[in-house]
């Protein structure tokens, strides 16, 4: 049992310290100096104050649609449609940002619990289609996504309103904004939202691994049948997993419309923190503490790859190489795992020669 | 002597357990071998120790007299070593015909070249009489099938040393026949058999050695002759004698707990195989259910307790109305289940077994109040459940996948039966326990009974169905096609019934 828990550390750091090998040599390839490269990276993810407030600034949606998708993982499912589910609930936030006028205790967590639940709403189709009639979810949720990008660009065009291709600003009252934390940071934009993405983490812990629903869910994740043999209802459990999914999903949404942008732009494309959301969970073993940790580390190398732009003038592209090569090096954990049995295994047999 | 297979003081370790240590075990050329052991004394361990499935902390392996290094199932394939596992290790959704030749595939250019390899297993097949489907999906087939689809993926790699672990545990008594005449006659073309089964008349039948092993330690390997017997193999086996025979006190049924009525049920193809079944249980009994696999057991014990919903009649629980209702409605009305098949139905096994102790009752005081759920609580319980019916595991928290086959199976037990409910389906209870667990087992169903509660026991073995049962109902096609007395009937009579016979035709 050591020895698997061993494992589970021992994977993703050996991948990251495959990926950034990775990177380094497609710096070679590429010209470049991968000292020189590395050293900007890592100076622009954690160097300065600003650094480090603009990473966690952008850790904190990540944070939350990585736990979106570690959810539905550990009871069996695979909501891709997170990706939807955020621009649900960045747009639900955005609308009851701007258009109420309420004092800061009640708008902000109104507008919160406005983009949780519009997300919620959003994953609950596919949940339901997937219980009801057995549509496989990744299809479903998918096509979600289509339908919530247009959807969106709909609402934010015929509902909220846009001048210039943007919303309005939210109102103050609605603002996860922190002049006490920017100023900390030599004013990065980094906003209350990191301690929520904080306690969501917490609560994700704690509904799985304390709750009687997090047993359930668990359980039916793991065999549906012995789970429904002992009256379990697998069906109510499908739903209820996207359902909360979708929850941390939507406040990833809300992060940008409360947080970073404080209002919303028309999109032609996808923002990518839910599909960012699969490679966080997947470095994380969909576990509270390692998808914080790996949501701070790919915004890090998005932000660090600004940085290393200017600095030694690399392509910001590099660090989604990098990022793509942790991913796959994780995905083929198994295969990794092979290797290092194999490196133990011949270890083993030089000692037994002597 | 020749031997083929030489596996001296191996040691295995998972962590600070040892699970094997020091065990010889020496396999001539051409003998059916018996590995013997209770529950959780290593045999599984050993033999995938021998396939390269786990790596040995010490002792050596040799094959036909030469040291090798198994690293994995690969070299075990290579150097003719197969084995059929106690779990089969099948894709569900592959067919009979994939499931065989998956990893060794015959090809034209790129391609698997099915025809080929669908005439090559039939051949095979053929030649050792085990029928099987080769279109047939694995998730669509019997156990016994499946089994059969072990066997032969370790013939059709060529396997001249061939591992059986527990292979006649799920298996009806025909079928342990047919098996035994396969492994007879693969022995005559000159293979080598390691045989684990629980089964000493087994043992006393097929081998000619037996190797006996006790908590994970040697105790000895004897000439299955004349000198030993049940009894002696038993006494190696346990470390004291074992009563084989016990006499149980008498039935006292009182009212009616189970009747079912004109109950009609499909199978997951649509068809009816149970078909007006009528059937009554009384609280203080055990009733018996003996039947060839296949007449209707599995869909009426999905009906019963709730998986399925009967196409037409009615089940009363103590008087209720419980047609159709949901598996959680039924088991809060009374009904315990132990499955059939205990990894897809009994055990969710990544849970340890902590979790798995309160599968049914996690969301009632105390192991939950007011949404959460509480650990310690259910520690205590599982703990209290592990001592009570001696399951064997290094501890509470290691997942259900780790524990030995019997042991899983007297952990099921265990949770079932400590609720004590009124109705105790039973469905192979004794399937992979070692003598001494079965009768603890059985024991635990009689004291059931003298509590007042009803027992519905279904076994594929006559034997056992004759020694606890207090009635027993016959079942085939679906329906009861008659109620016996065990102390008045016997086996062969039994066996005519199921077998559709009719009464007064059994003297022709
Ligand atoms: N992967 C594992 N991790 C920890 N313990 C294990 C593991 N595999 C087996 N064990 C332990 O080793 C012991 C021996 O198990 P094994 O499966 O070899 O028993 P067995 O003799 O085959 O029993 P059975 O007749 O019930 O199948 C058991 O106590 C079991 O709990
Ligand atoms: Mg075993």
């Amino acid at each position: 049992m050591n020895k698997l828990a061993y494992n589970r550390l021992l994977i993703p750091l050996l991948s990251i310290l495959m990926g950034l090998l990775v990177g380094a040599i497609v710096m070679l390839i590429g010209g470049y100096n991968p000292v020189q490269g590395f050293s900007s990276l890592f100076s622009g993810m954690v160097g300065s104050p600003y650094a480090i407030g603009e990473t966690l600034r952008a850790a904190a949606p990540l944070i939350f649609s990585g736990l979106a998708v570690a959810f539905a993982f550990r009871t069996g499912l695979f909501n891709i449609g997170v990706e939807g589910q955020v621009l649900i609930g960045w747009v639900a936030a955005v609308y009851v940002g701007i258009n109420f006028d309420l004092p800061m205790f009640i708008h902000l967590p109104l507008a919160l619990l406005a983009a949780m639940f519009a997300a919620a709403l959003w994953a609950f189709v596919p949940g339901f289609l997937k219980a009801k009639f057995h549509v496989h979810e990744v299809i479903t949720s998918i096509m979600m996504n289509y339908i919530a990008l247009y959807t969106t660009n709909a609402i934010l065009r015929s509902v909220i309103g846009v001048t210039n291709e943007r919303t309005e600003d939210i109102k103050d009252s609605a603002s996860l904004a922190s002049p006490m934390l920017q100023e900390l940071t030599t004013f990065s934009r980094l906003h209350w939202g990191i301690l929520i993405a904080v306690l969501a983490a917490i609560v994700y812990y704690y509904i799985l691994q304390r709750t009687t629903l997090g047993y359930e869910l668990r359980a039916v994740g793991f065999n549906k049948h012995a789970s429904q043999y002992a009256g379990m209802s697998v069906n109510r459990n499908i739903i209820l997993s996207f359902v909360i999914s979708g929850m941390f999903a939507g406040l990833a949404g809300a992060m940008e419309g409360l947080g970073t942008f404080n209002g919303m732009t028309l999109s032609a494309s996808f923002t990518g923190v839910g599909f960012d959301g699969i490679a966080v969970a997947l470095l994380g073993a969909n576990t509270a503490v390692g998808v914080f940790l790996a949501a701070i580390l790919f915004a890090g190398l998005n932000i660090g790859g600004l940085a290393m732009q200017l600095g030694a003038n690399i392509p910001s592209e590099l660090v989604k190489v990098i990022i793509a090569a942790i991913v796959i090096f994780v995905a083929s954990g198994y295969a990794l795992n092979y290797v290092i049995e194999k490196l133990k295994g011949n270890r083993k047999k030089g000692v037994e020669k002597k | 002597m020749e031997y083929v297979i030489e596996m001296l003081n191996i040691r295995k370790e998972f962590g600070t357990f040892v699970a094997n240590d020091n065990i010889t075990l020496q396999l001539r050329k051409g003998e059916i071998h018996a590995l013997l052991g209770e529950n959780g004394a290593g045999k599984s361990t050993l033999m995938n120790v021998l396939f390269g499935l786990y790596q040995p902390e010490g002792g050596e392996i040799r094959v036909r007299g030469e040291k090798v290094n198994i690293e994995n199932p690969n070299i075990a394939n290579e150097l003719g070593i197969g084995m059929v596992h106690q779990h089969f290790m099948l894709v569900e959704k592959f067919t009979v015909t994939e499931n065989i030749i998956l990893g060794s595939e015959p090809r034209s250019g790129l391609t698997v070249d099915r025809a080929t390899a669908r005439k090559k297993v039939m051949d095979i097949s053929e030649q050792y009489g085990l029928r099987i489907d080769p279109d047939a999906k694995i998730e669509d087939i019997s156990v016994g099938m499946q089994q059969r689809v072990e066997i032969l993926k370790t013939l059709y790699r060529g396997a001249e040393i061939l591992i059986f672990d527990e292979p006649t545990a799920v298996l009806t008594p025909q079928e342990i026949q047919e098996l035994i005449q396969i492994m007879k006659r693969l022995i005559e073309e000159g293979k080598s058999i390691i045989l684990i089964t629980h089964k000493l008349k087994e043992i006393m039948q097929v081998a000619d050695r037996c190797t006996v092993i006790r908590r994970g330690r040697y105790i000895g390997t004897v000439e299955v002759d004349e000198t030993v017997n049940e009894d002696s193999l038993a006494e190696m086996m346990v470390g004291r004698e074992v009563n084989f025979d016990a006499e149980y006190s008498k039935a006292n049924p009182q009212q009616v707990v189970l009747d079912v009525q004109q109950l009609v049920v499909k199978d997951s193809r649509g068809l009816k195989v149970v078909e007006g079944l009528d059937l009554q249980i009384r609280s203080g009994e055990i009733l018996g259910i003996a039947g060839i696999d296949g007449n209707g057991q599995t869909e009426l014990i999905e009906a019963l307790s709730g998986l399925k919903k009967p196409e037409a009649g009615k089940i009363l629980l103590n008087g209720k109305d419980v047609t159709g209702f949901t598996p959680r409605k039924v088991t809060e009305s009374g009904v315990g289940h132990i499955p059939q098949d205990r990894h897809k139905h009994g055990l969710v096994l990544d849970y340890s077994i902590r979790d798995n102790m309160v599968l049914q009752t996690y969301y009632k005081e105390p192991f939950s109040k007011r949404g959460l759920m509480n650990y310690k609580a259910v520690a205590e319980k599982a703990k209290a459940l592990i001592e009570k019916f001696d399951v064997r595991t290094p501890s509470i928290d290691v997942p259900a996948r780790a524990l030995s086959g019997g042991n899983q199976q007297k952990a099921i037990i265990a949770r079932e039966v400590d609720r004590s409910p009124d109705l105790l389906i039973a469905a192979q209870p004794t399937r992979g326990l070692d003598v001494g667990a079965i009768e603890f087992i059985h024991e635990q169903l009689i004291k059931e009974r003298e509590k007042g509660r009803a027992v519905l026991l279904i076994s594929f073995e006559l034997e056992e169905i004759l020694h606890v049962s207090d009635r027993i109902a016959v079942l085939y096609e679906g329906k009861i096609v008659g109620i016996r007395d065990p102390k008045e009937t016997t086996e062969q009579e039994l066996g005519f019934l199921m077998a559709g016979g009719k009464r007064g035709e059994e003297t022709v």
